[in-house]
C-alpha cells in the first residue's frame, strides 16, 4: 500500500510500532510532492533538507521515549501565513517574497512539541483574503479532484495539499471559512475552533477578531488529535481562552442518540445548488437514523452576515497590514524619491489587486464621517448574529448546513466577480462572526465528480459536540481519495 | 491696542511612565542603550506578533487619575490609531480614543492671582514611538526602536488656562504629583514630560472660543512660557489687522523665538481610529481600584501641611523641601533617625543644596544615606565635632556617603575640650601675634577674629570655639 493514504494518526501508529520510520515517512511526503507539485501546486516553500534533518531527529527522540505523542514522526504542512522561524514565510504575497521570521507560531511550535516534521509552507490567497487560491503571487493551486477547478481558499494549498495526499494533514488559518470552504472542495476535514483556542501569535493577521489556526486531514480523528496538540493557552496572545476541556479526542465516540441537530431554513433557500441541498439533506437523514433529533428552524440575519464579515475584515486587514511598507522587512521598490513615493510604490507593487480592494474597502469603512454607518453598524451585526446563535443553542447542541452554496468553479470564473464570489461565504462567515467552532467534512459528491462538504457548528468551546456528531457520520462512509492521490 | 483680549490654552502632555518594561513586550525601557537593543518581534511590529497589556501601566494611569481627582473607566479599551511614519513600526499607534482609562477630573492650582481649579478632560494609555537618526552624510535615515512601545500617558486638559504663568503652575504640579506617585521622573529635558499648547485668543467678555492653535513638544517650561506669550502676540496681531487665524499645527522654534505652520487642519490625518482587536477590554474590579487609592502616598499639598503642623518647620522650608519629593523623602527619613526636623531641613536647605549646586545635580541625584546625615547632625549637636569640621564632614558623606563616626575618628577630627592644651596654644599664639594682640587692645575688636583663626589652625580646626573666644579674651 502507500504510505500517504494512511491517516496521520495511523502513521503515527506505524512509526511507534517501528513498522515505518520517520525518514521513510519523510521521504515519501517529499517524493509524492515531487511527482504532484507539477499538477496541484500546494506548496510555495518546500523545505527538503531541512524535513529530512528534523526526520532524523524525530526518530532519535522517539526511539529514546522522549517523543510518544500520536502525531510524532508525522510530516506536516503548514499554512504560509504562520511564521516558522529561518523558513521563507510569505502569505503568498510578493510583498513578503523574502521575509524569513525570527520565530515560530505558537501552533506551529506545539506541533513541533509533539514531534511534527515541517515539509514545507502551503499555498494561499494573498494574505488569506480570497475564496480560490487564485489571488496568490506565487501561481494557482489546483483542484485534486480536477486540475480545472480551484481547490478553494484561502488555505487552498493546506487542503490540496491533504487531498493530493503530498503530506498527512496539514494547518490551515480561517478567517470567514477559509478552512472550512477548501476543505468542503477538496474532500478532506478542517476544523476551525473557537475563537481563542488556538494562539494566533506567530500568525500573520488578516482579520484579528475573527482569525483562528486550525487542522486539516483525511479525518475527523486526525482533525481532533491535530486540534488536541495545537490547543494552549498563550500569554503572549490577550485573547487566547484558558480551556480545560480540550481532550477532543475524548469527543471520537460513535453515538449520536439524543443528540439535537438543528437546520437552518434560511441555509437551504436560493442560491443553494440542489446536489449540494440533496448531499447534506442525505447527511441529515443519515445522522436522524442513528438517533439524532433533527429539525429545521430559523436562524435569522443570514443575509446581513456577509456585509457585516467584510465590512470587519476589510477593517481590520486595512491596519494589520498596514506594517508592509517596505522600512522594515519584505519587498521594496528599487527606484523612489523620498519616504512617501517608497511606501506607495512599494505597497502599489507588492500588494495584488484583491488585497488593495480590501485595504480600500477597509480605510473606507474606517474614515471619519463613515465609521459610525459601516464599521459600527457592522460591529453591531456582528453582537446580533451571536446573539441568533445564542438562541438556536438553547435548543440545538449542533447546526448543521453545507459548507459552501456550490462545489469548486473553475479556475478563472470567481475573481472576475469578486462580489459573486463573497457571497459564496454565506455559510461560513457567520461562524466567525460568532467566534463559534466549524466543520466540514466530505458528505458526498455531485455529478461532476467533485467533493461536497458538511458543515457542522457548535457552541463557543463545544468543539466535542461537533466532533461527535461528525465521527457518528464519518463512520457510515468509507474515504475517497481523489484522483491526483491515486495516481 | 483698543480692544482687550484674553487667551486660552488648554494642554495635551505626554508623560512616559517608569515601567521597567514595555507597554505591549518584555523589552527593557532602559535609556541610552546602543539601537535597536531593547527590541522584540512586538516592538519592532514583526508580521504576526502581538500586544500584551503590561499591568504596571494601568497601575500608574490609574494611580495618576486618582491623584487628579478624575472618574476612574473600570471598562476602559485601546484603539488603534492609524498612520504611516517609520518611526511607528506597526503604523498604527496603539492609544485609547473612545474609553480612556480616566476621564472628568481636575487638580487646583497657586498664582500670583490666587487660587483656580484646572480640568483634566482625560488621561489615556499609549505607546511611544520609535527614533528617526538622519544621517545628512549618506543621506539616509536609521530607525532605532528601543524607544517603541515605552508606555506613556497623554493627560489633556480643559481649555482653562489663561496665561502662561498658569500654564506653568499647572505643568509643575503635574509633575510634582506624577514625580510623587514614583509613575514618572518627569524630565522635560530628556523627553519623559512632554507637552502640546492648544491655544486661542478671543476678547474679553466673548463666549465663543477662538480659533485654536496647537504648538507641540515644546522642551522645558521657559520655552514654554515664550511660546504661549509669542503665539498671543501672534494671533492678536492677525485679528486686530483683520485677518483670521488658521487652525493648524505649529512648530516653536525657542531658539529663533517664533513658530511656524507645519500643517494645517485641511490637511490634518484620518487616523481611522477603531477598537484594537489584539488587546481585550481592560476591566478594573473595585477592588483593584480601592488598593491603588490606598496605596497612594501622601501627595505634595499633603506634605507642606505636615511639615509645619507635624514639625514646626517655616512655610519656607516646608515649601522646598516637598519641592521635589527626592529631598522630602530624605528629610523624612533622616528626621525619622535624629528627631531634629529643623536641623535636618537646615543641612538640607544650606550645604546640601550648596554642594548640589557646586556639582551641577538634582535632587534627584542625592546619594547619601540618611542615618550618614543624622549621624554628622549627632556628633554636632553633642558638640563631638565643630560646625566647620561638620561641614568638611558632611562634605564626604555627600560626596562619597562615608560614616561619619568612623570619619570622625580615623581622622581625629574630635573637637578638643581640654582646656589646658588649649591654654597653652593660645598663650603660644599671644606671644607670636603682637600686633593683633595690640590692635585688640587699642579698641580694635576685629583683631580677636584673627587671634581665633590662628588659634584654630593651629589646632587644626578642632577647638571648641566658644572655649576658644572665652581663654583669648580672659588672657588679653
Amino acid at each position: 500500500m502507500k504510505l500517504l493514504e494512511l491517516t496521520a494518526v495511523e502513521l503515527g501508529k506505524k512509526i511507534k510500532a517501528g513498522e515505518v520510520t520517520v525518514e521513510e515517512a519523510t521521504r515519501a511526503a517529499l517524493d509524492a510532492i515531487k511527482a504532484k507539485e507539477e499538477k496541484v501546486h500546494s506548496f510555495v516553500t518546500i523545505d527538503e533538507e531541512g524535513a529530512m534533518n528534523r526526520a532524523k531527529e524525530v526518530q532519535k527522540l522517539i526511539d529514546d521515549g522522549t517523543l510518544t505523542g500520536p502525531l510524532a514522526g508525522v510530516p506536516v504542512a503548514i499554512k504560509d501565513n504562520l511564521c516558522t522561524k529561518g523558513m521563507l514565510t510569505t502569505c503568498s504575497s510578493k510583498i513578503l517574497y523574502n521575509f524569513i521570521p525570527t520565530y515560530t507560531a505558537e501552533a506551529v511550535l506545539n506541533l513541533e512539541k509533539a514531534g511534527a516534521v515541517i515539509l514545507g509552507k502551503t499555498n494561499m490567497d494573498e494574505f488569506a483574503m480570497g475564496s480560490t487560491t487564485e489571488t496568490s503571487a506565487y501561481g494557482v493551486t489546483k483542484n485534486p479532484w480536477n486540475t480545472e477547478h480551484v481547490p478553494g481558499g484561502s488555505s487552498g494549498g493546506s487542503c490540496a495539499a491533504v487531498a493530493a495526499e503530498e503530506c498527512f494533514y496539514a494547518l490551515g488559518s480561517d478567517t470567514g471559512g477559509s478552512i472550512r470552504q477548501p476543505s468542503s472542495f477538496c474532500g478532506v476535514t478542517g476544523i476551525k475552533p473557537t475563537y481563542g483556542t488556538v494562539s494566533r501569535y506567530g500568525l500573520i493577521a488578516y482579520g484579528s477578531s475573527l482569525d483562528q489556526i486550525g487542522p486539516v486531514a483525511k479525518d475527523v480523528t486526525d482533525c481532533a488529535t491535530i486540534l488536541e496538540a495545537i490547543t494552549s493557552y498563550d500569554k503572549k496572545d490577550s485573547t487566547s481562552v484558558k480551556r480545560e476541556d480540550t481532550d477532543f479526542t475524548s469527543a471520537l465516540v460513535d453515538d449520536v442518540k439524543g443528540m439535537k441537530i438543528g437546520i437552518p431554513r434560511d441555509y437551504l433557500g436560493e442560491g443553494l445548488d440542489p446536489e449540494v441541498k440533496t448531499a447534506i439533506l442525505a447527511a441529515a437523514k443519515t445522522l436522524e437514523e442513528k438517533g439524532a433529533i433533527v429539525e429545521e428552524f430559523d436562524l435569522s440575519l443570514v443575509e446581513y452576515a456577509i456585509p457585516a464579515y467584510y465590512v470587519i475584515a476589510a477593517a481590520e486587514a486595512s491596519s494589520n497590514l498596514a506594517r508592509f511598507d517596505g522600512v522594515k522587512y519584505g519587498y521594496r521598490t528599487k527606484e523612489y524619491e523620498g519616504l512617501h513615493n517608497m511606501y506607495k510604490k512599494s505597497r502599489s507593487e507588492g500588494f495584488g489587486p484583491e488585497v488593495k480592494r480590501r485595504i480600500m474597502l477597509g480605510s473606507f469603512v474606517l474614515s471619519s464621517g463613515y465609521y459610525d454607518a459601516y464599521y459600527l453598524k457592522a460591529l453591531r451585526t456582528k453582537a446580533l448574529i451571536k446573539q441568533a446563535f445564542d438562541k438556536a443553542f438553547e435548543k440545538y447542541d449542533v447546526i448543521l448546513g453545507p459548507a459552501a452554496p456550490t462545489t469548486a468553479p473553475k479556475l478563472g470564473e470567481s475573481l472576475s466577480d469578486p462580489l459573486k464570489m463573497y457571497l459564496g461565504d454565506v455559510y461560513t462567515v457567520s461562524v466567525n462572526l460568532a467566534g463559534l467552532p466549524g466543520i466540514s467534512l466530505p458528505c458526498g459528491l455531485d455529478s461532476k465528480g467533485l467533493p461536497i462538504g458538511l458543515q457542522l457548528i457548535g457552541d463557543c468551546f463545544k468543539e466535542k459536540n461537533i466532533i461527535r456528531a461528525a465521527y457518528a457520520y464519518e463512520q457510515t462512509r468509507t474515504y475517497q481519495h481523489s484522483p491526483i492521490a491515486q495516481d | 491696542m483698543s480692544k482687550q483680549y484674553e487667551t486660552v490654552i488648554g494642554l495635551e502632555v505626554h508623560v512616559e511612565l517608569a515601567t521597567k518594561t514595555k507597554i505591549f513586550c518584555s523589552c527593557s525601557t532602559a535609556f541610552g542603550s546602543a539601537p535597536n537593543t531593547h527590541t522584540c518581534p512586538v516592538c519592532t511590529g514583526m508580521p504576526g506578533s502581538l500586544p500584551v497589556l503590561n499591568k504596571q501601566v494601568v497601575e500608574y494611569a490609574m494611580a495618576v487619575g486618582v491623584a487628579t481627582n478624575c472618574q476612574i473607566n473600570q471598562y476602559s479599551k485601546f484603539d488603534r490609531k492609524n498612520y504611516f511614519y517609520p518611526d511607528n513600526p506597526q503604523n498604527y499607534q496603539i492609544s485609547q480614543l473612545y474609553l480612556p482609562i480616566c476621564h472628568d477630573g481636575g487638580i487646583e492650582i497657586e498664582t500670583e492671582n490666587g487660587k483656580k481649579t484646572i480640568g483634566i478632560h482625560e488621561i489615556h494609555m499609549e505607546e511611544d514611538a520609535g527614533k528617526l537618526v538622519h544621517d545628512d552624510w549618506e543621506e539616509v535615515s536609521l530607525v532605532d526602536y528601543n524607544r517603541s512601545g515605552v508606555p506613556l500617558i497623554e493627560i489633556v486638559s480643559e481649555p482653562d488656562m489663561r496665561s502662561a504663568e498658569e500654564v506653568i503652575a499647572y505643568l509643575d504640579k503635574l509633575r510634582m504629583i506624577i514625580q510623587y506617585l514614583g509613575a514618572s521622573d518627569c524630565k522635560m529635558q530628556e523627553g519623559s514630560m512632554r507637552a502640546d499648547v492648544n491655544l486661542s485668543v478671543r476678547e474679553v467678555g466673548a463666549k465663543e472660543f477662538g480659533t485654536r492653535t496647537e504648538m507641540k513638544n515644546i522642551g522645558s517650561f521657559k520655552a514654554i512660557a515664550r511660546a504661549i506669550e509669542a503665539e498671543t502676540a501672534r494671533q492678536i496681531d492677525l485679528i486686530e489687522s483683520g485677518e483670521k487665524v488658521v487652525q493648524e499645527t505649529r512648530r516653536w522654534n525657542d531658539e529663533q523665538g517664533y513658530s511656524y505652520a507645519m500643517r494645517s487642519k485641511e490637511d490634518a490625518q484620518d487616523y481611522r481610529y477603531f477598537p484594537e482587536p489584539d488587546l481585550v477590554p481592560i476591566v478594573i474590579s473595585d477592588e483593584w481600584l480601592q488598593q491603588v487609592k490606598d496605596n497612594q502616598p501622601e501627595l505634595r499639598d499633603e506634605k507642606l501641611k505636615r511639615y509645619q503642623e507635624e514639625f514646626g518647620l517655616p512655610e519656607y522650608d516646608a515649601q522646598i523641601l516637598t519641592s521635589v519629593k527626592k529631598l522630602a523623602d530624605v528629610f523624612e527619613a533622616t528626621t525619622e533617625l535624629c528627631k531634629k526636623p529643623k536641623k535636618v531641613s537646615n543641612w538640607l536647605m544650606g550645604e546640601t543644596m550648596r554642594l548640589l549646586k557646586e556639582h551641577d545635580m538634582d535632587p534627584e541625584d542625592i546619594k547619601f544615606s540618611p542615618i550618614n546625615l543624622a549621624k554628622v547632625i549627632e556628633l554636632t549637636e553633642a558638640g563631638t565635632i565643630n560646625s566647620s569640621v561638620a561641614k568638611d564632614v558632611f562634605e564626604k558623606v555627600f560626596s562619597e556617603d562615608i560614616d561619619p563616626d568612623k570619619y570622625v575618628e580615623e581622622k581625629g577630627l574630635k573637637t578638643v575640650n581640654d582646656e589646658g592644651a588649649l591654654r597653652e596654644t593660645i598663650e603660644k599664639i599671644i606671644q607670636d601675634n603682637p600686633q593683633s594682640v595690640e590692635d585688640y587692645r587699642n579698641g580694635k575688636e576685629k583683631a580677636i577674629g584673627f587671634l581665633v583663626g590662628q588659634t584654630m589652625k593651629a589646632m587644626k580646626g578642632k577647638a571648641n570655639p566658644g572655649m576658644v573666644n572665652k581663654i583669648l579674651k580672659e588672657l588679653l
